[in-house]
């Protein structure tokens, strides 16, 4: 018995339907981690670009590498460190929280080099052309720069989110009932391995599927030249 | 104690990662060939089971295939009488390879598709059979477009090493969770294990852009 509900152990198929709500409370956990941490990494993301285009360098380059030292790291030694090292300053967060953060912070390096692409990658012509005009920067940022960087960004953007949702197994180590967790319980209590974890790689299959058309499609019917902030 | 007593395991375990490193790395790689120009194939059989590896691998977490390959491929293999338990090493070195050999997958089959149409006609025009028009032609403009995708999944592989960990192999993750088990001195080991793997993905990056320099050479002269 798990979250409240029973398991059928009297044929292979009654275990897999009855397993079945038992893998969808770990999946609600596992999606719930997803966007918590899509949003802690939205958020540093934009704090770690924001440092990486400082005016000098001694902030620039101190950005940089730990941008670097983020991504060439693991997730797991990440999660570890938050972990262990939190309650030691006198934070200590729930298992769920801290794994929310340590998916944050891995992914801020990825989500804060979409930002710089993305701004990069607005034609120079525009800043000059907005210039001639003589609009005043913060109005050339919000008026002309952002418009045309969200359309590169958002897509980007999505495929980290559906990254970041394959890595929510990791938070399993630090106690966080997600699904692939719930799945191994099920498996050391019954013996059977076999049904829950493919019924988890299945419904991560169809989850993943259905993000990569949405990521397409947002691709496909965004607006090339720009959108409308009005 | 001091923390210097922790480099000895630690360095152990460095050794076990690297070697984890290499191995699935250069696996990962002749997947990432064989399933990305299976995909490009016309045989309708090799095409197919190119794209469900790749989707299949892509689509699903690296742990759940970890786990499925240590826990749940035993039992699969009881049901149909073959012995599918594997040593840690094997199902580590496997997961790792077919992961990163699905993502590989996708990066080869790109650069091969981005070899513009007129080398193809070219080739066809000079009466090149269909594997001489593959490793003269294609190939070697293509692998050059492929490797700083590559350097970057190498770096990818190297972290996804500290996975292994979970199935009780000495990697240098798993000796981390053992020093702080014996001392309870999480901040040192943690802040210790974070460098040794960001100066080991420093050697990775070196690395793949010497090879990147070296088949760099390969492109067409002239574009």
């Amino acid at each position: 018995m798990f979250f409240g509900i029973e398991w059928d152990t009297s044929s292979q198929w009654a275990f897999a339907v009855s397993i079945f709500p038992i893998l969808l409370h770990g999946l609600v956990i596992t999606l719930e981690a997803t966007v918590v941490g899509f949003f802690i990494a939205l958020a540093l993301g934009l704090v770690l670009a924001a440092l990486k285009s400082a005016p000098t360098r001694f902030i620039r380059w101190p950005a940089k590498l730990l941008t670097e030292f983020i991504r060439d790291t693991p997730l797991l030694i990440q999660l570890f460190f938050l972990f262990y090292v939190l309650p030691e300053f006198g934070l200590t967060l729930p298992a769920f929280l801290t794994g929310a953060l340590a998916l944050g912070v891995q992914y801020s390096a990825y989500t804060s080099e979409v930002y710089r692409g993305g701004l990069e990658a607005v034609a120079s012509g525009q800043r000059e052309a907005a210039r001639a005009l003589n609009l005043a920067p913060a109005r050339t940022f919000t008026h002309i720069i952002l418009p045309q960087a969200i359309p590169r960004i958002i897509p980007a953007l999505g495929n980290y989110l559906v990254s970041i949702m394959k890595d929510v197994p990791v938070l399993g180590v630090v106690t966080v009932l997600e699904m692939l967790g719930v799945a191994r319980i099920i498996g050391d209590r019954t013996g059977g391995y076999l049904i829950p974890l493919t019924m988890v790689g299945g419904i991560y299959l169809i989850l993943t599927i259905i993000a990569s058309l949405g990521v397409r499609y947002l691709d496909t019917h965004l607006p090339k030249r720009g959108l409308s902030l009005k | 104690m001091e923390w210097t007593s922790y480099l000895a395991p630690l360095a152990q375990g460095a050794w076990v990662t690297a070697q984890l490193t290499v191995y699935s790395t250069i696996l990962g790689g002749l997947f990432a060939f064989a399933f990305g120009l299976g995909k490009l194939s016309h045989n309708p059989l090799l095409k197919g089971f190119s794209v469900a590896y790749i989707e299949i691998f892509r689509g699903t977490s690296l742990l759940v295939q970890l786990f499925w390959i240590y826990f749940a491929l035993p039992i699969l293999g009881q049901a149909i009488g073959l012995d599918l338990r594997f040593p840690p090493v094997a199902a580590g070195v496997a997961a790792l390879a077919l992961n990163i050999g699905a993502y590989g997958a996708e990066v080869v089959r790109g650069a091969v598709q981005a070899v513009p149409r007129e080398q193809y006609e070219a080739a066809t025009a000079l009466n090149f059979t269909g594997r001489k028009r593959l490793w003269r032609i294609t190939l070697p403009q293509a692998i050059p477009e492929m490797m700083p995708t590559f350097g970057n999944l190498a770096v990818q592989n190297l972290k996804d090493t500290a996975l292994v960990s979970l199935i009780s192999l000495g990697d240098m993750a798993f000796r981390a969770e053992q020093i702080r088990n014996f001392t309870q001195d999480s901040v040192t080991v943690y802040t210790l294990v974070l460098f040794m793997y960001f100066g080991m993905a420093l050697v990775v990056t070196a690395c793949m852009k010497l090879l990147e320099r070296y088949v760099g050479r390969w492109r067409a002269a002239g574009r």
